[in-house]
């Protein structure tokens, strides 16, 4: 039986703004993915326990508040504690240049900024996401 | 650090969460895997209630079984939920949304309450087919109660009762007459009514269409149907559903209906098996090549699916004879 990549889209934090992360979610399903969407404003522990509930493949974060270099790391922090620092962690939103580098040195995998493509990301999770 | 694909089982077997995914995701991927699983620990199973709940897309089926998973975990249950929304048709990518819909407690706070997302991947029945599967090893990993929440459904998604023991089928204000409520199917297959959003108008219209029916359909079990008025986003009606849950519970265990329902189940489930054995079989011993070669003959009208099914029917029945024979 063929396996399916699973993925979930999740927006920790304050900000409202989700039209990004149901772009990312639609573009991901129309590739043949399973995309779970959490909601806004869940927490870092909220999105954890998702993603392993739902054994993903993958964790896709969206942040618009400016709050990325907090939550993004914690996300990650709470699934190495929980055993589970093989779901590949993503993020995207406003982020400046200059915070990219910290963000991939605290494990996660790539930062996807305004402007790129949904097929960027696509590729991006095929090639990163063995099962 | 982290724990190899493949190796869930004993991990499952210890309560953790983690391994408990895996094995609902080995469901779906390869089942042989779990059934042969679950077979070695068939102890552990038929100790759940299991309860589905249908009704038409947007009625608010998440959003109550969000409530209801919160109000049993305060009254001391474990409970599993499997929401199951459709895979499309063109590329089999889904969007569940279903977990969005939860109150927080149902979010990941709750250690006691274990949510599940599954894609039908292609089942027309309103489940998927993993959920059979899924609902087992919920029930082996020792929760209470398993709520099972189909796909938004129309007339005709009766899946559901082959695999719940307590079937709660919603229904809003405004969405038909009473004919419409005559109709076979869906209707038909509740065990409890809920009239969700029941703070709109015409919500006492369909709680007393709903009544009436029920007042036309003879009841042998003796099990009283309930129609329930909830306003599920604020948490009203819904302590008034779990009492009719768990009553409509104790009533299958001692009217002996249970076991009823669970030898049906055992039943149908035994058909579907052979089933796709038989058809497994088919195209192993006559082989894909002979099927594309009458789909071709039917087209071009050489043939008629009747005949070429008779035809199929006898090289499979020679063949098996031969290969028993040599």
């Amino acid at each position: 039986m063929e396996k399916k990549i699973r993925v979930l889209i999740a927006k920790p934090g304050l900000d409202g703004h989700d039209r990004g992360a149901k772009v990312i979610a639609r573009a991901l399903r129309d590739a043949g993915m399973e995309v779970i969407y959490t909601g806004l404003r869940r927490t870092p522990e909220q999105i954890v326990t998702a993603a392993i509930q739902e054994d993903v493949d993958a964790v896709g974060l969206s942040c618009l508040s400016g709050a990325h270099n907090h939550l993004f790391p914690r996300v990650v922090e709470l699934l190495r504690e929980r055993q589970a620092d093989d779901i590949v962690v993503i993020g995207g939103g406003v982020i400046p240049d200059a915070d990219i580098p910290g963000l991939k040195e605290a494990g996660v995998k790539e930062i996807f900024t305004p402007g790129t493509s949904t097929e960027d990301v696509v590729a991006f999770l095929k090639t990163h996401v063995g099962r | 650090m982290s724990v190899v694909k493949a190796d869930w089982q004993e991990g499952f077997l210890a309560g953790d969460t983690r391994a408990l995914a895996r094995a609902i995701s080995a469901a779906e991927n390869e089942p042989e895997v779990v059934h042969s699983f679950l077979q070695e620990h068939s102890g552990r199973l038929g100790r759940a209630h299991v309860v589905g709940i249908t009704g038409p897309p947007g009625a608010g089926k998440s959003t109550l079984t969000g409530q209801l998973a919160v109000t049993l975990v305060a009254r001391g249950y474990s409970v599993g939920l499997l929401l199951v929304d459709p895979s499309s048709p063109f590329t089999g990518g889904a969007i569940l949304g279903d977990r969005l819909r939860l109150p927080d407690l149902a979010q990941g706070s709750s250690s006691q309450i274990y949510v599940r997302s599954l894609s039908s991947r292609g089942s027309m029945g309103g489940l998927s087919r993993a959920t059979a599967d899924a609902i087992k090893l919920l029930d082996a990993f020792g929760k209470d109660i398993i709520i099972v929440e189909t796909v938004g459904t129309g007339q005709s998604e009766t899946d559901i009762i082959s695999v719940a023991d307590s079937v709660v089928v919603l229904a809003v204000p405004g969405l038909g007459d009473d004919i419409q409520a005559m109709k076979a199917g869906i209707l038909e297959i509740a065990d409890l009514f809920v009239v969700n959003k029941a703070d709109r108008d015409g919500a006492d219209k369909t709680e007393r269409e709903l009544l009436s029916m029920l007042k036309l359909q003879a009841s042998s079990s003796g099990w009283t149907i309930p129609v329930i008025k909830t306003v599920a986003i604020r948490n009203e009606g819904i302590a008034d559903l779990a009492d009719q849950l768990l009553a409509h519970y104790e009533f299958l265990q001692t009217s002996g209906l249970l076991l009823e329902v669970r030898t049906a189940r055992v039943k149908s489930e035994l058909n579907e098996l052979l089933q796709l054995r038989l058809t497994q079989e088919f195209q192993k011993v006559v082989g894909a090549a002979r099927y594309e070669e009458y789909t071709q003959q039917i087209v071009s009208g050489n043939i008629s699916p009747y005949e070429a099914v008779n035809q199929l029917w006898q090289e499979f029945v020679s063949e098996i004879k031969r290969s028993a024979s040599s």
